[in-house]
């Protein structure tokens, strides 16, 4: 096998091969595939134990029915959304200048400064938990949207900062200084010159980042109560009280509740994997 | 020339990260410092001056009670730090895993773009779906594995329910989405394998596992110790998956240092002890952050 192409090899070999991979896969996918099987399961069905085979009465549409039922699922998506989207944007408009200024202006504590957003970013959660509890409370942001939403801005700037400081530093430098020497603002410059060139940086980040929030849990569940503002994750894990062993129902949330981000991802795929891997390399 | 004009170059670093830097100093360098503050005191979260039903104040200097307590008269910790070993052990499976995959599918056959992105699909659901995933796949009544144990003749295994089990049971369910992690790094790695050394290795007799151990690894050296580094943060990290599977139970046996901090402040209103506890988790990744700035810092000094 690798490194020598498969093609190198006999016809019986590349069949093998196929059918191996094939096999791989499904084994790989059994626990997801089992998952969008029993969301189309009735209730009996999965009290017979049928995981993987194909079910025999299809309750999908009731099944879908029954998981927006009363409201409270559509009110989870939307609200994984509120918080999702403006974190985005917010998180890398802040970072991409903050990005620009650490990559291409000169000035003392620079560093330092980068260093900082560094650290933050692989500080443990808990660290942060009581103190950003107590801080929304006190602000009256404790159980909104926008709690959550700046929260996750600052926290998602240090690991944006570092990715776009990093893709910035790589930029001809001689761009920028063309531009200085033709009297060009540093606005005019971050908004004509660089935002253009890191389009793909941020698109990278951004899909990146969709999935990072849309599947937060820790933070949803430390600065939330009730159902008002709780995102999609969180929901359903109440939900997942009320439905008790309805699998076939649980099963039906999680695939609604997994779609956004594999969506995201399906589309977006050259970008996640560049984004998550230069981030790593990076790093 | 206007006053913008002639300082812009000195003003703009200044305006340009004020937003960023603000916001990052308020929610998360403040927070650390006031964390390691509130650990030095016996606090249940309400008013800083009120007092409690049996008369002490609801906030009070206790100086280092709190890591005394912890170190000295709490089994639970030790459980919850023991726990974190495991997991950091039992991540590194997914090292070799996500290698072997991705040498696996690293040819170039019609569709295989997509066959790689079935492969990554674990990675991008939430933890919270994976964990209701493994939960029902235990679960002895309607799970998976207990219709496979009993296909065999055998009774079905409580996973979730067995204090010496659940822990393994939640990080077999972390493997999922961490061995597509690795994989994905890998992958990525092996696009930058150099061609022309595995044709020297392969003139010099070269085959099967020796080119994987001299030639290959070797090139991808870099992209394991990413992997090493994204499995002891994500072991150190891991909360999720145990608050929804277990919540901790049973009897606490699937704990670890940052559900224990979660439980503590949130639950049994000890602020204090809390923050000791997350400050000491904040330690152990300290070695790790501190690491990673020094090596950064000689990176950056050898590019000038």
């Amino acid at each position: 096998m690798f490194p020598t192409p498969i093609q190198n090899y006999s016809l019986k070999v590349n069949i093998a091969y196929r059918l191996l991979l094939l096999l791989t896969l499904i084994v790989w996918l059994l626990p997801i595939i089992a998952v969008m099987l029993t969301s189309m399961r009735t209730f009996d069905d999965v009290l017979l134990g049928n995981y993987w085979t194909f079910p025999k009465e299809t309750a999908l549409i009731s099944n879908y029915a029954a998981v927006f039922e009363g409201g409270k699922m559509g009110r989870f998506f939307l609200n994984s959304l509120i918080i999702t989207l403006p974190t985005v944007c917010g998180t890398l408009f802040l970072s991409s200048l903050a990005g620009y200024s650490l990559a291409m202006h000169r000035f003392k504590l620079n560093f330092l400064v980068f260093a900082m957003f560094i650290a933050g970013n692989f500080v443990p959660y808990q660290i942060l938990m009581i103190p950003v509890r107590n801080i929304s409370i006190e602000m009256g942001m404790y159980n909104t949207h926008l709690g959550l939403i700046i929260f996750h801005i600052a926290f998602q700037t240090g690991f944006c900062t570092f990715f776009l400081r990093n893709f910035i530093k790589d930029l001809p430098f001689e761009l920028i200084e063309a531009a200085r020497a033709d009297g060009a603002t540093e606005w005019i410059i971050y908004k004509k010159i660089i935002l253009p060139l890191i389009i793909p940086a941020l698109a990278a980040l951004g899909v990146l980042e969709f999935t990072f929030i849309w599947n937060d849990y820790f933070w949803a569940l430390v600065l939330t109560q009730g159902d008002t503002v709780k995102p999609i994750t969180l929901g359903l894990q109440g939900l997942k009280g009320e439905w008790i062993t309805s699998w076939n129902l649980i099963s039906a949330g999680s695939v609604v509740a997994a779609l956004p981000p594999v969506i995201m991802f399906f589309i977006l795929q050259k970008q996640f994997i560049q984004g998550l891997t230069y981030g790593a390399v990076k790093g | 020339m206007t006053f913008w004009e002639r300082n812009q170059l000195k003003l703009a670093p200044f305006l340009f990260l004020a937003p960023a830097i603000l916001i990052f100093l308020i929610y998360v360098i403040y927070p650390i410092i006031d964390s390691i503050w509130v650990s030095f005191h016996e606090w249940n979260g309400f008013d800083k001056n009120g007092i409690r039903s049996n008369g002490n104040p609801n906030w009070r200097w206790v100086g280092l009670q709190n890591y005394i307590t912890v170190f000295f008269d709490d089994e639970e910790f030790y459980t919850s730090f023991f726990n974190n070993i495991r997991w950091l052990i039992f991540s590194f499976i997914a090292i070799p895993i996500g290698l072997l995959l991705a040498l696996f599918v690293n040819q170039q056959i019609a569709g295989m773009r997509y066959i790689k992105s079935l492969f990554y699909f674990p990675f991008v659901i939430s933890s919270v779906v994976i964990g209701m995933i493994f939960t029902w796949f235990y679960n002895p009544r309607y799970g998976a594995l207990a219709f496979v144990l009993n296909f065999f003749g055998l009774d079905p295994i409580p996973v979730l329910a067995d204090e010496s089990l659940a822990t393994y049971g939640i990080i077999i369910a972390s493997l999922f989405p961490g061995i597509a992690y690795t994989m994905i790094l890998y992958i990525t790695g092996l696009t930058g394998v150099n061609r022309e050394i595995i044709e020297a290795g392969r003139i010099d007799g070269a085959t099967g596992f020796t080119m994987l151990w001299h030639i290959i690894l070797p090139q991808l050296k870099a992209v394991t110790l990413i992997c090493i580094v994204v499995t002891i943060v994500g072991s150190l990290r891991s909360f999720d998956l145990i608050a929804v599977m277990t919540a901790g139970g049973p009897w606490g046996s699937t704990e670890v240092l940052a559900y224990k901090v979660f439980r503590e402040s949130l639950f049994n209103y000890r602020m204090g002890y809390g923050a000791a506890i997350a400050t000491i988790l904040f330690l152990i990744m300290d070695i790790y952050i501190i690491w990673f700035l020094i090596r950064l810092y000689k990176n950056e000094r050898s590019e000038k």
